[in-house]
Formats: C-alpha cells, sequence, structure tokens
C-alpha cells in the first residue's frame, strides 16, 4: 500500500490557537480511496488536526499552523494558494448537523455549486440527485427537497451535510466525529455509507469510538497529548500496537 | 414538629400566591394606559373616519370638511423613502457589526449605533434641517425621508446585527468547508437564514418611523395638496394632525382626532402583522 502516491500527505504539521501549541510534528497520508481514522482520547488534538487539513484551522482568531499538506503532490499552505479553492478539494462534514437554515433539502446541497456560479438547473438538479444518492439519502426526501434542511431528523440532516459536501465533488473527505450526535442506527447508516463512499473520496475521520474506527478504516492514527503515537494498518494497531499507550488506549486502560 | 412544618408549608403557598398576584396586578396596569389611549382615539375619531377623509384633500380654513388623503400617500412616500436608505443602509451596519467588526472600532462603532438610538428625534430633524433643508433653502420629502432614514439606521442595524450573532458558528464554518469566500457565505447563507427576523426589525423600524412628528417639522415640514416631487415639501399623517389639534377650530380638531385614528391603526397593524410573519411555522435547531 505505501508504495502507491498518497493522495493527501500531512508533513510535520504544528498548530497553535494563540501562544498555546494544540499539536506538535505530526506526519500522514491516505491512499486515494482510503478511509483513514483518527483515534485518541479527548482534546489530544485530532479535530484540531483534520481541520488543519483543509485550513479551517486558521479560521479561528488567533491560531496558527506551521507545516506542509500535500494535496495530490502540491502544498495547500504555499504562500498563493487560496483556501478557498483548497476547501472545495478538501471536504469537510462536521460533528453536528449543520444544514443551513432557511435553505430547502435540495438548495442545501445545490448551493456549493450555485456560489461556485453555476446556475443551469439541468445541472442542479442531476447533482442534487446525484449526490443525495451518494449519501443514501435520496429514497427518504425525494418527496421533500423543497421542505426545509433542519426539519429532516438528526440521522438526515448528517447525511444532508455529506450529500453537501459530495455536491462540490471533492477528491477528499474530512469527517469530524460525524457520528457522535447520532443514534446507533443513524450511526450504522452512515457507517456502511462510508464504505460505498471510499470507491470515489478518500476519507479522513476523526472517531472518538474506537470500534468505529477498527469497523470502518484502513489505517488508524492514535493521539494523545497533541502528538501522534502511532499510525499503522487498521488491523495492526488494534491487535498488535508498537506502543504501550496505544494498547493502553485500546484496552480501555485510560481515555 | 409535623404541624411545624404544614404551617410552614401553608406560609410558602401564600408567599408565592401574593407574589404571583401583585405581578399580575403589575401587568395589568401596564395595559390600562394602552387600552385607554386607544379606547379614547377611538371614541373620538370614529365619527369622522369617513370615505371623505381617505379621498379629499384639506379643505381651506373655514369651509368644513375635506380629508387628509395627501397627508396619508405623504406618510407612505416618506416612509418609503426612508426604507431606500435607511434598509440597506442599517443592514450593512448590522452585518459589519456581527460578521467583521472586530477591535476598538467596531466596539466604538456599536457604542455610536447604541447613542443613535436614544438621540432625541427633534435633535436628528434640527441636524437634517441644517444639511438638506439650508444649503438647498426649501423644504422637502428628500429631507423627511432622510431625517426619518436616520431614526431608522440604528434600529435596523442593531437588529440585525443581533439576529446575525444568534446564527450558530458552526453554520459559517460549513460554508467556508464546502470553499464558499467568506462575503458569500455571509451573505447567501448567514443573512439569508435570518432573513425573516430582519424583516421583522424593518417593519418594526417603519412602525416607529411612521408616527414620528418632530423630525418632519422642519424637513418634509407641510403640504396642502398632493406632492410627487423629492425636491418640495410634503404632507404627513403626524403633522397634519400636529397643526389641526393646535388649530382653533372645531371641525380640524374631529379631522386631528380622525387621523390619530387612522395612525394608531396604521402601527397596530404592522405590528400585528409582523407577529403574524413571525409566528410562521419554521423548524427550529
Amino acid at each position: 500500500m505505501t508504495n502507491l502516491n498518497p493522495i493527501l500527505e500531512a508533513r510535520q504539521i504544528n498548530a497553535w490557537f494563540g501562544g498555546t501549541q494544540a499539536i506538535r510534528d505530526i506526519s500522514i497520508s491516505a491512499q486515494p480511496n482510503t478511509v483513514t481514522a483518527l483515534i485518541g482520547p479527548s482534546g489530544c488534538g485530532k479535530s484540531t488536526f483534520i481541520r488543519c487539513l483543509n485550513r479551517m484551522h486558521e479560521e479561528v482568531p488567533g491560531a496558527s499552523v506551521k507545516g506542509q499538506v500535500l494535496l495530490s503532490g502540491s502544498n495547500i499552505y504555499d504562500g498563493g494558494v487560496d483556501p478557498v479553492s483548497v476547501r472545495r478539494k478538501i471536504g469537510m462534514v462536521f460533528q453536528k448537523p449543520n444544514p443551513f437554515p432557511a435553505l430547502s433539502v435540495a438548495e442545501n446541497v445545490a448551493v456549493g455549486l450555485r456560489l461556485a456560479g453555476i446556475s443551469k438547473r439541468s445541472v442542479l438538479n442531476e447533482t442534487v440527485e446525484k449526490s443525495l444518492r451518494q449519501a443514501a439519502l435520496w429514497e427518504e426526501v425525494k418527496d421533500k427537497l423543497r421542505s426545509p434542511g433542519t426539519s429532516l431528523s438528526g440521522g438526515q440532516q448528517q447525511r444532508l451535510c455529506i450529500a453537501r459536501a459530495l455536491a462540490v465533488s471533492p477528491p477528499v473527505l474530512l469527517m469530524d466525529e460525524p457520528t457522535s450526535a447520532l443514534d446507533p442506527i443513524s450511526t450504522a447508516r452512515i457507517e456502511e455509507l462510508l464504505n460505498e463512499l471510499k470507491k470515489q473520496v478518500t476519507v479522513v475521520i476523526v472517531t472518538h469510538n474506537m470500534q468505529q474506527a477498527a469497523r470502518i478504516s484502513d489505517r488508524t492514527a492514535f493521539f494523545l497529548l497533541g502528538e501522534m503515537v502511532e499510525f499503522d494498518e487498521t488491523a495492526t494497531i488494534f491487535t498488535n500496537p508498537k506502543d504501550r499507550r496505544t494498547e493502553h488506549y485500546i484496552t480501555g486502560r485510560f481515555g | 414538629m409535623n404541624e411545624d412544618l404544614s404551617l410552614r408549608d401553608f406560609r410558602r403557598k401564600l408567599i408565592n400566591w401574593a407574589m404571583g398576584a401583585v405581578l399580575a396586578l403589575a401587568a395589568a396596569l401596564v395595559l390600562i394606559p394602552l387600552l385607554s389611549v386607544f379606547a379614547y382615539v377611538v371614541k373620538q375619531g370614529i365619527s369622522s373616519v369617513n370615505w371623505n377623509f381617505f379621498t379629499q384633500l384639506p379643505k381651506p380654513v373655514g369651509e368644513t370638511g375635506g380629508g387628509m388623503a395627501n397627508a396619508l400617500l405623504g406618510t407612505i412616500e416618506l416612509v418609503l423613502l426612508a426604507m431606500l436608505v435607511g434598509v440597506p443602509w442599517g443592514v450593512a451596519t448590522g452585518v459589519y457589526l456581527a460578521e467583521y467588526g472586530r477591535g476598538k472600532f467596531a466596539r466604538a462603532l456599536g457604542f455610536c449605533v447604541d447613542l443613535m438610538t436614544s438621540v432625541p428625534s427633534i435633535v436628528v430633524g434640527l441636524f437634517t434641517y441644517t444639511i438638506l433643508v439650508m444649503p438647498f433653502k426649501r423644504f422637502s420629502a428628500m429631507a423627511g425621508g432622510a431625517s426619518l432614514a436616520i431614526i431608522m439606521i440604528p434600529i435596523v442595524a442593531r437588529t440585525t446585527e443581533e439576529l446575525l450573532k444568534l446564527v450558530p458558528n458552526h453554520i459559517r464554518e460549513a460554508g467556508l468547508a464546502l470553499g464558499i469566500p467568506r462575503w458569500k457565505v455571509t451573505l447567501w447563507i448567514v443573512l439569508r437564514g435570518s432573513m425573516s427576523g430582519i424583516i421583522t426589525g424593518v417593519m418594526l423600524a417603519v412602525a416607529r418611523v411612521a408616527g414620528e412628528t418632530a423630525p418632519l417639522l422642519f424637513t418634509a415640514f407641510n403640504n396642502s395638496y398632493w406632492s410627487f416631487k423629492l425636491d418640495q415639501p410634503i404632507a404627513s399623517l403626524p403633522i397634519q394632525i400636529y397643526n389641526y389639534a393646535i388649530s382653533p377650530f372645531e371641525d380640524w380638531h374631529r379631522q386631528a382626532w380622525a387621523g390619530a385614528l387612522v395612525l394608531v391603526c396604521f402601527v397596530l397593524v404592522l405590528n400585528l402583522s409582523t407577529r403574524i410573519l413571525m409566528r410562521q411555522p419554521r423548524s427550529t435547531r
């Protein structure tokens, strides 16, 4: 696996909130069409790290980043790179489902393209259906495309957010604990969905839930206190970790 | 011991009841002035609100009859003028304060907006007089509209700001994470999501300025005829009421009451319809 060219590669990422360093020298890489899970106890910096991967970290007042993130070989932190164009290629789904208020289901999905200047009805309608199908939501909402996105259930809202992110067809999708606000059934649906999604996109997912990481990911990175302790095949991390701290976390001795 | 407890229980219930009664009384007292003003205006004005009132121009002194049609239309024109300037300006200020304003300048600006809300409206009138009436040596609808706009701007700005601050930050982040530039996120996602609330704020601001008299006294002045020219004096309901009320003529007093009733009803309807709009089923999250 490692002999392929990674689609996404983070090199020596350091991030700060004001004067406080949140993560230290983190490097990972993700092969195309894989799921990479980031696990670790609360406050270990995994959310901060994933937000460095599409330049969302710098939206926090006073926050700063050092290091490189290569998307298909080019550094998204290079001087002339516009964060807006980075985020078109590296989508993100958040912990809390956050459909845009006052926008309908269909508008929520189409908004990324619409605001990028695409106004052709047929293209938009096609994208809405395709993205909702990809997010396994089409059958449930095809009759209420015009109702507000916020009228859906929590699990549906989260899949709506996934559809919204997919609509601009990013090669990479970041997910920051996408199921932690959902019930077990909705969680299971999203996990199933991930298996389908990785045929088209590369996924990096932060999760609190170790079983989830074990079920869905190809590789897993274990974070602790702002550093990355171990990064390996998921099977190895969960059955034969090299670091004692990983082992302790996996076996539930802390965290 | 047991008896002691039940006595305390009784005392507690009594105090609870008494407090409830005091609060209910206070609430009822607030309603008294409102209802009595409204009842009195209705009693005095209702007999003179008729077809002529809405369709005819004022009659010259001495002749009875006539109406306030031009003043009604004038008020509508002035309010529209004020909205034309005040709404975009106020919304823009509110957006700046909520979304972009950081640091000393924004804090000072926010403070100024608060101050502006409490500037006496007669002062606003004087100010407009010196900048828009004196240089042109003429009272005008434009000056009247501008003075009303000055009163609207801080109200609209504050409402917009408060509403945008209610939009949770993760909505903005979701927009940015889609690769939408910040200004588009602000305009098409954050602002659009708050539109119904902002419309409410605008309508309340309109209700407020529709009844303003002081800023119009020496800006829009008055006019006994129809007026559609922005650079000419224009009639308005509050000024017409004022002029008629201080006149010595019985017939004009009668019409002043009718005008007052129409004005009160206009503001009431505006407020009520705003509330009904607000109650529109809106999904929450």
